[in-house]
């Protein structure tokens, strides 16, 4: 039997959760909360008030620390890709700085910002800011030579050929680049928030296991980050689809 | 005798400002990772003002990096190209480059496209060149098309109606349709000669292929392998539309086919 889109995908995890169940209900000790036991931890936090304000303050920190990273790395990475020389001077830098996992950052700023949000934002800037600014190096490499000589030719020069031709050229890898670092940002915002913070999704699941082995909650937190995520990505795509970028994604 | 050598010399001279392009002794060297590579090597060649000009020559030959030179996005390492009287020294929208349709902007529409280079222009008169241009070329009714949505030959026509929109002089086109299947190369062929004589522009086309060369060109320029000289210039003395069985044609075909050191029969 064929299924329609996106028919398909739901009617697969609706079996998936109904199996779930019914195996659960089976075994005398549970590995796992059942699907209705985790739905009935979702409703304890919506009547507590905590997964609206758990849900705002994970994306409080995300919006801030990946904004701030954007608005800072994407021109620089633009910036060093266009002026060769820079990306010699920078590229050691870069390159040394990527692979420390920003998770590692963690102790650093608890000591420089204490326990809250200015410590995750931290975390989230550090986490997208590289990712960011190799995407916007790479952007401005991969531009094709045509465009910039057929701009020229036109008698574009300096902001107006900037604007006209590099601009466009490089905001489909950009918005490629954006989408990963966004979910880069939903990741490390839960392992920020388990450590250095008192309040978002992070920190409700290892709170519910800390606070007597709710684990029906620890689902629970789970599944909201899966779906918050899930969305962020597709808004993130819906950008992909802007005619005017849609070439960047072509096969040929 | 004396007076014979001054007209003779004032000829020489009313030829030389005729010429539109004057290439004049240019040479071209690569340096890359340290290693030397001459592509051109005392190039000399003038082109009048409204010809069409094929420059002829195996590939990677440098006939392209000659017409980077004269475009002005390369400068030569020694000699110079003057055009108009002016040394060329950068890319100048008095002419245009014609790359293979890789050239036309992705994220702009064929409107945006063809109005590309005319932002100096009032709104009125743009949008006026957009529809002449688009109509000349074959693109209306794609006027809101994206490029993707193009085949390569529309593709193609959509670069050459960019260039024209702003008026060049000269239109300086790289194997222009290099990447197109044979039938819409003809087709594109006898379009561009049709454009030729309505626009009168002055043409130079590089090309590896001998029997495009004949059947476009006033002029046929054969280069040498690397380092790029002049072989020798040939003259197409046959007024379009051109009969591509015509004995001449055939002539001058072979001509160059053995100049070029290959034999015709496969």
């Amino acid at each position: 039997m064929k299924w329609k889109q996106p028919l398909g995908p739901a009617a697969f995890i609706a079996f998936l959760l109904v199996w779930w169940q019914v195996e659960l209900s089976r075994q005398a000790v549970h590995p796992l909360p059942t699907p209705l036991q985790v739905l009935a931890g979702l409703t304890e936090l919506i009547a507590k008030g905590l997964l609206l304000k758990y849900v705002v303050a994970s994306l409080f920190r995300v919006t801030w620390g990946y904004v701030t990273a954007a608005l800072l790395a994407i021109p620089l990475g633009l910036a060093i890709g266009w002026y060769k020389r820079s990306e010699m001077a920078f590229n050691p830098w870069i390159q040394v700085f990527r692979p420390i996992s920003p998770l590692a950052w963690i102790p650093i700023s608890i000591l420089w910002f204490g326990v809250g949000d200015i410590s995750a934002i931290f975390l989230i800037f550090l986490a997208t800011f590289f990712p960011l600014l190799v995407t916007g190096i790479n952007a401005v490499s991969n531009i094709p030579e045509v465009y910039v000589n057929a701009g020229r030719n036109f008698g574009l020069r300096n902001a107006r050929l900037v604007y006209h031709v590099l601009y466009p050229a490089v905001v489909p890898q950009l918005i490629v680049g954006m989408r990963i670092a966004l979910g880069i940002a939903w990741l490390v915002v839960v392992a920020a928030e388990m450590i250095a913070a008192n309040s978002g999704l992070g920190f409700l699941i290892v709170d519910a296991r800390n606070a007597g082995n709710r684990y029906d909650l620890v689902v629970a937190g789970m599944v909201m980050i899966g779906v918050i995520g899930f969305l962020l990505d597709i808004g993130m795509r819906s950008f992909e689809t802007i005619p005017s970028v849609r070439w960047g994604y072509s096969e040929d | 005798m004396a007076t014979q050598v001054t007209v003779a010399s004032t000829e020489r001279v009313a030829n030389a400002t005729q010429a539109k392009v004057r290439v004049e002794g240019v040479e071209v060297i690569f340096d890359r990772d340290g290693k030397r590579t001459e592509v051109l090597d005392n190039i000399n060649l003038e082109v009048a003002e409204g010809e069409f000009l094929c420059v002829l020559g195996p590939s990677g030959c440098g006939k392209s990096t000659l017409l980077n030179t004269i475009a002005g996005f390369l400068s030569p390492t020694a000699g110079r190209v003057v055009i108009g009287g002016e040394v060329v020294s950068g890319p100048d929208p008095r002419r245009i480059f014609v790359f293979q349709e890789r050239g036309v902007f992705p994220w702009l529409t064929v409107e945006g496209n063809i109005g590309f280079g005319l932002f100096k222009l009032p709104g009125e008169e743009r949008e006026r060149r957009i529809k002449y241009y688009a109509h000349l070329v074959g693109l209306e009714g794609f006027e809101k098309a994206y490029p993707q949505e193009l085949s390569g030959g529309m593709k193609q026509r959509l670069e050459v109606a960019r260039a024209l929109a702003v008026n060049p002089d000269m239109l300086l086109l790289d194997e222009p349709f290099g990447a197109l299947d044979s039938i819409t190369r003809l087709t594109m062929r006898r379009e561009l000669l049709r454009i030729w004589h309505a626009e009168k522009k002055t043409i130079i086309f590089v090309t590896h292929d001998i029997e495009e060369a004949v059947q476009l060109a006033d002029r046929v320029v054969v280069m040498s392998a690397r380092p790029a000289r002049i072989q020798q210039i040939v003259e197409i003395d046959i007024p379009h539309p051109r009969d591509i069985s015509s004995t001449r044609y055939l002539e001058l075909r072979d001509g160059i086919f053995e100049q070029i050191g290959i034999a015709h029969k496969i």
